[in-house]
């Protein structure tokens, strides 16, 4: 059984669209990220799913039960904001039983999920407290809490780490892991943070301009961009792309010329491309190294030394910009002219349509 | 610059205010009191009398039908103006262009003098040629006397006090309103909490300090009503709608009695001062349980 489905949801307020024809299935207890950048639409996906938005066409089932007819405190989920939005003017222990009590609950067991949810996330000491007489992280425990005790079927995480410093984010998105091992239902989070997608979900859902770019794994939305954009806005520093054309005959792979002259053999199969266009080679900076013996010639515009690796930001002789990874004792300085090792093997192929071709799997 | 010129520097900046407020409210106020110990009038005839003025106050049946008419014309002002300033803020907290509308024309009543506003009701209510007396007189029925039976005077006033008032407080509460963040009541929404539960757990306690502020400023503000009084109805019939400051009033300047209305406005200051500590006690006091 499936576990939220959503079939071809359109939204849009008056003549803008902001999301256009979105279709998701996810499976049971699945842990999904839906990454993109602001004003991409998934906050307004998340908030459909939750029933804070209405969708103009298009059904979302969770479990088979249709809901996107339902009122938000009849559809299974439980949301925790990314503001935390607790009640200020109640107790940590009546902002975590209010819905229970709206639903009926008898107290026994609102006391006995609220204690138990509160020893999980050791929040017990401040029950009797208001919001405002806890901490950022308190806070958002108190909102992860409020809603645990729901014993929901689908959680719906909205950007719940934006508002926290390094440490404690470090320290949440652990707890979120351990939470998603314990519960028995399946999770969506909202987030542009690419390392939270990354580390959290089992698929990535990569949303820009109104549509889903992508889904995959973490790894194959990193190691096979399905299009430009999802090629740029995942991994950090971002993907370098270069203008390249096709080098006519040869095998079964492409062969590309950069626009300085210098030609990258790669494991992409060349009966996939496009018959004729511009074509765009893409490259993780780890697959550019800084060599002496280098094909291609770059001069350096900006180095960043990270300690354990050096990035490289430089431009080839024809003026296109290139990323590329030294030793994390590397002695280049900014107007080196330095030699560039590009491995194509490691390369991707992007089509005038934008479009992302990788090298054959396995 | 040295530390003393620093300190006095600060007074520069509230002195004119300073100023002004000592003198135009502070100096008369304990002059005020001073008249109140005296039998004196505006042609500069001043005699000690100590606590007599008060004395007699305190066995003059009209002094306590004033106060008995004040607290029946706050009871019957606060509590519905609370109300319908509450009802209309929330009916009218949204960013519509209605909306502004009908919160513009709600607030127009208040920028309106008091002699506008006792000329438009008695328009409505004078039971010759009021709007009322017509209607009823269309229905074939007998003109109501709201200004001169002692039965309905301070209702009349009350109404008209509330229609006048209403704009500030609507303001105050809808302001309040707007300090709630809109993603509390989405958690509610996500809580299963219908419109009733909303309302009664996560609207009103959010803006308790605002309905706390708007019922003790129109207390205080009530127990000095006079205008109304004075230009609907002048207190009668036979002082069934006077209220302490018309009684002020006429002793100081009808009677020319000054002493005689400084103790009655003692007095007066006292009752609302006792009025406000009693409320802001019994606030504190549930908050310090809470």
């Amino acid at each position: 059984m499936t576990s939220l489905e959503l079939s071809n949801v359109r939204k849009s307020y008056g003549q803008t669209a902001v999301l256009d024809g979105v279709s998701l299935n996810m499976e049971p207890k699945e842990f999904v990220a839906f990454l993109g950048p602001s004003g991409s639409g998934k906050s307004t996906l998340l908030r459909i799913i939750a029933g804070l938005e209405t969708l103009d066409e298009g059904e979302v089932r969770l479990e088979g039960r249709r809901i996107d007819t339902l009122p938000p405190g009849e559809r299974g989920v439980a949301m925790v904001f990314q503001h935390y939005a607790l009640y200020p003017h109640m107790s940590v222990r009546e902002n975590m039983s209010f819905g229970l009590r709206n639903a009926g609950m008898p107290r026994d067991e609102i006391e006995a999920r609220v204690v138990q949810a509160a020893g999980v996330l050791e929040i017990e000491p401040h029950l009797d407290k208001k919001p405002g007489q806890l901490s950022g992280g308190q806070r958002q425990r108190v909102a992860i809490g409020r809603a645990i005790v729901k014993q929901p079927r689908l959680f719906l995480l909205d950007e719940p780490l934006s508002n926290l410093d390094a440490a404690l984010r470090m320290r949440t998105r652990v707890e979120l892991a351990q939470l998603r091992r314990r519960a028995d239902a399946a999770f969506i989070i909202v987030t542009h943070d690419q390392a939270e997608a990354m580390t959290l979900a089992d698929r990535i859902v990569v949303m820009n301009d109104r549509r889903i770019q992508q889904i995959g794994a973490p790894m194959e939305v990193y190691s096979r961009p399905a299009n430009v954009f999802v090629a740029r806005f995942v991994g950090s520093p971002a993907m370098t792309l270069l203008p390249a054309t096709l080098v006519p005959g040869g095998d079964a792979f492409a062969r590309i010329r950069l626009g300085d002259g210098s030609e990258v053999d790669t494991r992409v199969p060349r009966d996939g491309l496009p018959a004729d266009g511009p074509l765009q080679l893409g490259l993780r900076p780890e697959s550019v190294r800084v060599a002496a013996d280098g094909t291609a010639q770059a001069e350096v515009e900006l180095v960043e030394r990270l300690g354990e690796r050096t990035l490289v930001y430089g431009r080839l002789a024809d003026g296109a910009a290139i990323t590329a990874e030294d030793e994390g004792n590397s002695r280049i300085r900014l107007g080196d002219k330095v030699g560039l090792r590009i491995d194509g093997t490691a390369a991707h192929i992007f089509g005038p349509d934008g479009a992302g071709h990788h090298a054959a799997a396995g | 610059m040295n530390r003393t010129t620093r300190r006095y520097e600060g007074f520069l900046f509230v002195g004119p205010f300073l100023f002004l407020y000592a003198f135009l409210l502070i100096y008369p106020l304990i002059l005020g009191i001073g008249i109140s110990f005296h039998r004196a009038d505006p042609f500069g005839g001043r005699l000690w009398v100590g606590l007599d003025n008060y004395a007699r106050l305190l066995a003059d049946p009209i002094f306590w039908q004033a106060v008995v008419n004040t607290f029946k014309l706050t009871l019957m002002i606060v509590p519905p103006l609370t109300i319908l300033a509450l009802a209309l803020a929330l009916a009218l907290n949204r960013a519509t262009r209605s909306a502004a509308i009908f919160r513009g024309i709600f607030f127009s009543s208040s920028v309106l003098s008091v002699t506008i506003v006792t000329l438009i009701w008695r328009f409505i209510l004078t039971p010759d040629a009021g709007l009322i007396a017509k209607i009823l007189h269309a229905m074939g029925r007998d003109p109501i006397p709201f200004l001169s039976d002692p039965h309905l005077t301070i209702p009349a006033l009350a109404i008209a006090t509330i229609w006048w008032c209403l704009g500030l407080p609507m303001m105050l509460v809808l302001a309040g309103l707007q300090q709630i963040p809109p993603d509390v009541y989405e958690a509610a929404a996500l809580d299963g909490a219908g419109r009733w539960t909303t309302l009664w757990r996560i609207t009103l306690p959010s803006i308790r300090r605002t309905l706390i502020l708007v019922v003790m400023m129109q207390t205080a503000a009530q127990l000095q009503i006079f205008g109304q009084a004075q230009l609907l109805t002048a207190g009668g019939p036979s002082g069934a709608s006077r209220p302490i400051v018309l009684l002020i009033y006429e002793i100081a300047f009808g009677r020319w009695e000054l002493g005689y209305g400084a103790a009655a406005a003692e007095l007066l200051f006292m009752l609302v001062l006792a009025v406000t500590l009693v409320q802001y006690w019994a606030v504190t006091r549930r908050e310090a349980e809470a």
